[in-house]
């Protein structure tokens, strides 16, 4: 239960902005040494809530945005780019943040993801390799909590086993499988950030089957888990604080401003800061924080804060058997195919494929809908269940020019500052991929047997909510906002914990990279803490 | 297929279980039509009542055991004081269309009437809302209410062919199994 004192903490070492999975880490890994305070804009949800926002996920009354309470003024957005941008079905305000919503697929990128315009020709490499990363990506393997197997040919070089056995494979993977051993396709396991077994005092998977968007038992991985950590070594939390603007000097962050729901404004000092607020709201902050030093934005000399923004590409083909797939039991992924994602060259990105175990209507969802019940209405829902396949992917999209956050002048939020401004456009090699994607996933229903019925391609793609790039990380600062070690170059006190610091995407779900980014940048932040002569830790 | 008690409870889980001292959502606090004073609205025997006779319409002819499954589904909704107000609003204005085109209360009706009265409410051809018109809110709380029920449950989705629907912690050994 949140407190309802929004007061300040005065002694703080460390001020962290954003309750996502970068915040929650770095503030768990922290609290035990420092005075640590996490300002989120979002509420606090009670656990037992969530069988009333799974609920919400079924009844088609509620739209996602209301499953967790998305609220339309302090949430306002603006979406200027050719590509439209939903921003308020991709993400959660609160504590745990998207991580509340979010799918739970945890892969690493791949060592060329570390180096697309060496190994790819196109984009920027990113200024540390997959083997700075690689231990980082094993610790944030046991803190989410991940079951995987290791009988992925594709994957990076691991050292140690996942924290859990992977989920096994589906019946529907099943059928799956006699196609890809014709096509030659090789499919394997999931890492998932889910349960498979009791972990870290949170239960197995019990199939409920609404992953996305709400766990009610909590088996797949939110960062309320070490939100909760965090707190119970002392850190303190304090939810529905929307942080205004960073008061700053030209070299370091004074105080986070904060307003609270009884309408007053707060001043978080600290000795240092995370920015953690996601790929929209961390530049957002940024710009708004201007002043005679940084008259484009804090942290911005560089000008690229709010830059290139990026998310993956979804592509994707379904149709129908004539028999039965056994869809909806579950709502995750059990198999993939890597298999091309390292074919990736200047012309096509890397891809992944995955072979879906809720292809086609969930009967329950449908069974609200429509203008018929009884035993009209069941016969319906015989006719439309039970025969659907899909195979889904995600697609890189390279960083571009003309993908940006910015701010919205002529639109302002609850607290009357401009709103973010999604103004997303997609390159022809994410295009190019997506038709790729496309193409092997036709070969593969067509070996299946399956009438082809739908394609997510080209035309009509969509965004798979990864927010990516728009404080990107490099080593000249004049060409990136932050360091390898996510410290920003214009000020020494000021981190940045989020996919925006992401050069290039891959085409993997972000989190546990995030995760693992920031483990590595709390090494960092505990360094500085350390030499400061007011921190808990020098008492 | 016959519905029991037991299933209801699992039911239950799909829309948010029993009530919760101090579980309150905002947005489903703002539920139910405002201005019907409580004491004009329907007991919860006659809303159990009513309900069933509903159910036995919305509900496939295959399925029996409608009446323990539905009372003892709404025993717990009724619980949730935010929720039963549009539920008991609703039946209340069933109930008043019933006796003024059919001349009696729903449960008095025969089962051909009482899906004409549903159809006469237009409850077939709306989206559900809870706070919308009469027949928004007719889908939301009653029929859509009771759909629920029936098609979140084991014995609900496997009528479809599905025996761990969304909302039902059936496990995770059914979706690796083939077709029955």
């Amino acid at each position: 239960m949140s407190s309802t004192d929004r007061t300040p903490v005065e002694t703080a070492d460390l001020c962290i902005v954003g309750a996502g999975p970068a915040g929650a880490l770095i503030a768990d890994r922290l609290a035990s040494e420092f005075e640590v305070v996490v300002l989120d804009a979002g509420p606090r949800f009670e656990d037992e809530s969530r069988l009333q926002r799974q609920k919400r996920a079924i009844r088609p009354f509620f739209d996602r945005p209301a499953v967790w309470d998305s609220d339309p003024e302090r949430d306002a957005h603006s979406a200027s780019g050719e590509w439209f941008y939903p921003l308020n079905h991709t993400r959660v305000k609160g504590i745990g943040g998207s991580t509340l919503h979010w799918q739970g697929m945890v892969m690493r990128l791949h060592e060329d993801d570390f180096n697309s315009g060496s190994e790819r020709g196109v984009g920027p490499d990113w200024p540390i390799e997959y083997e700075d990363l690689r231990p980082y990506y094993a610790d944030a393997e046991r803190e989410i909590g991940v079951s995987g197997a290791e009988d992925n040919p594709f994957a990076p070089p691991r050292e140690n086993r996942f924290p859990m056995p992977a989920f096994r494979p589906s019946y529907s993977d099943s059928l799956f499988a006699e196609a890809c051993e014709e096509l030659e396709i090789t499919m394997h396991s999931v890492p998932n950030a889910r349960n498979s077994e009791s972990y870290d005092d949170r239960s197995e998977c019990v199939g409920y089957g609404t992953c996305q968007p709400v766990c009610p038992t909590g088996a797949k991985y939110d960062a309320t888990v070490h939100i909760d950590r965090a707190e119970s070594k002392g850190a303190t939390i304090i939810d529905r604080a929307q942080v205004q603007r960073l008061e700053h000097t030209a070299d370091e962050i004074r105080a986070a401003v904060y307003a609270t729901p009884d309408g007053i404004e707060h001043r978080q000092t600290a000795d240092a800061f995370v920015l953690a607020c996601g790929g929209v709201e961390t530049p957002r902050l940024l710009l708004l924080s201007e002043s005679p030093e940084y008259p484009d934005g804090l942290a911005n000399s560089s000008g690229l804060v709010g830059q290139y923004f990026m998310d993956h590409l979804f592509a994707g083909a379904g149709g129908v058997l004539d028999e039965r797939t056994r869809q909806n039991h579950v709502g995750f992924f059990t198999s993939e195919s890597h298999q091309f994602y390292d074919e990736a060259d200047e012309e096509i990105g890397p891809f992944k494929l995955e072979f879906s175990n809720y292809a086609g209507p969930s009967p329950v969802e449908l069974a609200l809908t429509g203008d018929d019940w009884g035993d009209d209405l069941l016969e319906r829902l015989r006719a439309d269940y039970g025969n659907h396949i899909a195979v889904r992917g995600l697609v890189e999209q390279l960083p571009r020019e003309d993908s940006y956050v910015g701010l919205d002048p002529d639109r302002t939020d609850n607290h009357g500052n401009p709103v973010p401004d999604v103004h997303w456009n997609v390159g022809d090699r994410a295009l190019r991929t997506i038709e790729r994607a496309n193409e092997i996933q036709h070969d593969i229903l067509e070996e299946l047997g399956a009438e082809i019925t739908w394609t997510a391609g080209p035309e009509n793609t969509g965004p798979t909510y990864h927010h990516m790039g728009t404080t990107r990380m490099g080593t000249d600062p004049a060409e990136s906002v932050v360091d390898p070690a996510l410290q920003t170059h214009d000020l020494d006190n000021c981190w940045i914990a989020s996919s925006s610091v992401f050069p290039t995407g891959g085409a993997f779900n972000p989190t546990l990279t995030i995760a693992a980014l920031s483990l590595r940048a709390a090494d960092t932040v505990e360094g500085f803490l350390a030499k400061q002569p007011s921190s808990k830790l020098a008492d | 297929m016959e519905l029991t008690r037991r299933d209801a409870v699992a039911a239950l889980t799909a829309v948010g279980g029993v009530a919760t001292a101090g579980v309150g959502l905002s947005r489903l606090q703002s539920e139910g039509p405002s201005g019907d004073p409580e004491e004009s609205l329907p007991p919860d025997q006659h809303v159990k009542e009513s309900m069933v006779a509903i159910a036995e319409v919305v509900y496939p002819t295959e399925v029996s055991g409608i009446e323990p499954f539905v009372e003892e589904f709404l025993d717990s909704r009724l619980e949730r004081e935010d929720h039963a107000r549009g539920v008991r609003a609703s039946v209340a204005e069933l109930e008043d269309r019933a006796e003024s085109w059919h001349g009696g209360p729903v449960t008095e009706l025969s089962r051909e009437t009482r899906e004409q009265l549903l159809r006469e409410v237009s409850a077939h051809t709306v989206d559900e809302h809870p706070t919308g018109t009469t027949a928004e809110r007719m889908r939301y709380y009653v029929v859509n209410e009771l759909l629920l029920a029936l098609y979140a449950s084991t014995k609900g989705g496997k009528l479809v062919g599905l025996e761990n629907p969304q909302g039902h912690p059936g496990g995770t050994e059914s979706y690796q199994q083939g077709p029955p």
